[in-house]
């Protein structure tokens, strides 16, 4: 028994300390790097799945959409607002000083061809849907369109004017793909 | 403000008001723990693990799927092909179930061998019992979700164990199914009990380890812990043990879930329900086997299902069938033998409930639960009468000394 403890106090004594370090730091950083990867692939599941991103391009007719009408559509879930204007409308939102706007855009960099304005239909502010697509609606001071949510005024061209919201109505991305239909993201 | 809390900083003054680091120091570091304790005590842990492992992707895998009859199966279908890592989350989910069974079905025969069900920690082993019967309802529940061919008829089968009762059984289904046959208000009510049912587990694991710390644990040798030179503090020694042991178990369940993952599944299980059709061999999932072997054995309706049943809650009664004062099989000779044959028609009744139900198989289910039985019913009580056994070793350290000592290692008196 005596020569058992003994032998023990020595080893204590001869414990390697780099080696005992060396393996604390590989098991603990293998562990980390293991659980980090691993958290990360399962949060990952809750990123938008691939039957949500194939859903993320739409195509749109325009030819049913007569001058000073407005058409909605869906995309990713959001509405997207199409407006066939008008010459008025037109000359109105690119008459405007760009001074004057609080987000500074002009109309030109906002459509493809001036006749047609695609615009995500969500207000800049708190994400309500703005008036302004039907007949009857209000349109706000502007001419373009109201969110009724807070109070935001949007112009022809759809940029801000008036109103809490900070930004202009974003434009999606979409490109014509013939004369009359438009592909949207 | 105290000395002690200006000295220490945040941590002693969160302490003195809630003592949480004092109840992890208490519990995980410094907690005296039997000294010679082998890797069959590593399963209480990875049990453990395996319970966090399945609430989070089952949480994360709720968030994709649809408890509706016409949805279920394609929101499961949408998860291996179009959830980013969805097969991923769906196969560590489905083998988690089985590596569960597994690992809880040996941290079971580790307490019977070692007979940890003894004074005093009957309660922490009726309550494990209590635990087995909440995963083994989960499991049956979570299989239902996936609403392919083997989901519904399982469903279905189970369900109709209850209307085996006279009088009160059809209305007992009736209420199961929430209508006429297994139907959408049965797989919703599954769903949401699925989802509710393991934090019932976590509470009685929670009980389970309360019990488990007010005496500590038992050892292979079954001896009491008579002093502090039996005991080691449970970290570093048994926290490396634990990790170390924790290691190897996700090694052999990722070499499941990425090699092999539907390899303790049916194949039957990727066609959609159809209640106009009975696939023609349906079995239950492996866990469930030996059970499904007793309630085959038996001719009678009401008597196998009541024999299925039994043979679970024979479990409870454990503590008082077997009153041998002696625990460990280690110094039983005659227990240890009776032990490991009912280990063995543990394994037979596991194998024939795969079988078909016709036969030489229906002679061997029967006398494997015969044995079944007469283990816990017949031989328990009578070695604890009459068993002899030789002398015990006067303590943990002795016990674990003499075993050096006889076997001449060397690695002890180097
Ligand atoms: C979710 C399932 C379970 C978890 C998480 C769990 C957890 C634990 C843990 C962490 C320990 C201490 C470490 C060990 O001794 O292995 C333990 C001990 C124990 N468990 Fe469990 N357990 C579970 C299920 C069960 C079941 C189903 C039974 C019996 C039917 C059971 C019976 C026991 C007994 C008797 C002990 C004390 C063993 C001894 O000290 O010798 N447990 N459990
Ligand atoms: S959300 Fe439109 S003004 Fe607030």
């Amino acid at each position: 028994m005596k020569k058992t403890t003994t032998q023990a106090k020595k080893d204590s004594s001869q414990i390697d300390e780099e080696k005992r370090d060396f393996l604390f730091v590989t098991t603990a950083g293998l562990a980390i790097a293991g659980g980090a990867v691993t958290a990360v692939s399962l949060v990952n599941t809750m990123n938008p799945a691939k039957d949500v991103l194939a859903l993320s391009t739409t195509e749109v007719d325009l030819s049913p959409v007569e001058e000073g009408q407005s058409l909605t559509v869906m995309w990713r879930g959001k509405p997207i607002f199409i407006r066939h204007r008008s010459q008025e409308e037109i000359d109105s939102a690119s008459n405007v000083s760009i001074e004057n706007l609080k987000h500074k855009a002009t109309d030109d960099s906002r459509v493809e061809n001036p006749k047609w304005l695609v615009v995500v239909g969500v207000c800049t502010h708190l994400g309500c849907v703005p008036l302004g697509q039907k007949i009857g609606d209000s349109k706000g001071e502007f001419g373009g369109w109201f969110c009724p949510c807070h109070g935001s005024h949007y112009d022809t061209s759809g940029r801000i004017r008036k109103g809490p919201a900070p930004l202009n109505l974003e434009v999606p991305p979409y490109k014509f793909v013939s004369d009359d239909i438009i592909k949207i993201g | 403000m105290s000395k002690d809390t200006e000295k220490k900083g945040i941590t002693s003054w969160i302490d003195e008001r809630l003592p949480v680091f004092t109840f992890i120091n208490h519990n995980l570091r410094d907690y005296p723990t039997p000294k010679n304790l082998n890797y069959f005590w590593n399963f209480g842990s990875l049990a453990g693990v395996t319970l966090v492992i399945m609430i989070i992707t089952g949480i994360l895998l709720a968030m994709q799927y649809t408890a509706d009859t016409d949805l279920a199966f394609d929101s499961v279908e949408r998860i291996m092909r179009d959830v980013n890592n969805g097969w991923l989350l769906r196969y560590i989910h489905m083998n988690g179930a089985s590596m569960f069974f597994i690992i809880v079905y040996i941290h079971i025969f580790r307490g019977l061998y070692y007979g940890s069900y003894k004074y005093p920690r009957e309660i922490l082993w009726m309550l494990g019992v209590v635990i087995l019967l909440l995963m083994m309802a989960t499991a049956f529940m979570g299989y239902v979700l996936p609403w392919g061919q083997m989901s519904f008829w399982g469903a279905t089968v189970i369900t109709n164990l209850f209307s085996a009762f006279p009088v009160v059984g059809d209305y007992i289904v009736t209420f199961l199914w929430g209508g006429f046959s297994v139907d959408n208000p049965t797989l919703t009510r599954f769903f949401v009990l699925h989802y509710l049912l393991p934090f019932a587990i976590v509470g009685v694991v929670a009980l389970h380890l309360v019990a488990l710390h007010q005496f500590g644990s038992n050892n292979p040798t079954g001896i009491d812990v008579k002093s502090d030179g039996d005991t080691i503090p449970f970290h570093p020694y048994y926290t490396v043990k634990d990790y170390f042991g924790l290691g190897v178990y996700l090694i052999i369940f990722a070499a499941l879930v990425f090699f092999a993952p539907n390899f303790l599944g049916h194949p039957d299980n990727y066609i959609p329900a159809n209640p106009l059709q009975t696939p023609a061999h349906i079995v239950p999932e492996w866990y469930f086997l030996p059970f499904y072997a007793i309630l085959r054995a038996v001719p009678d309706k009401l008597m196998g299902v009541l024999l299925m049943f039994a043979a679970v809650a024979v479990l409870f009664l454990l503590p008082w069938l077997d009153k041998h004062r002696v625990r460990s099989a280690q110094f039983r000779p005659y227990y240890k033998q009776f032990y490991w044959l009912f280990f063995i028609d543990c394994m037979i009744l596991g194998w024939v409930g795969a079988m078909p139900a016709e036969g030489i198989y229906v002679t061997i289910s029967r006398a494997a639960s015969i044995y079944y039985f007469a283990f816990f019913l017949i031989i328990m009580p009578i070695l604890s009468r009459y068993e002899k056994i030789g002398e015990l070793p006067s303590s943990i350290s002795s016990a674990v000394l003499s075993d050096k000592f006889d076997k001449g290692t060397e690695n002890y008196a180097k």
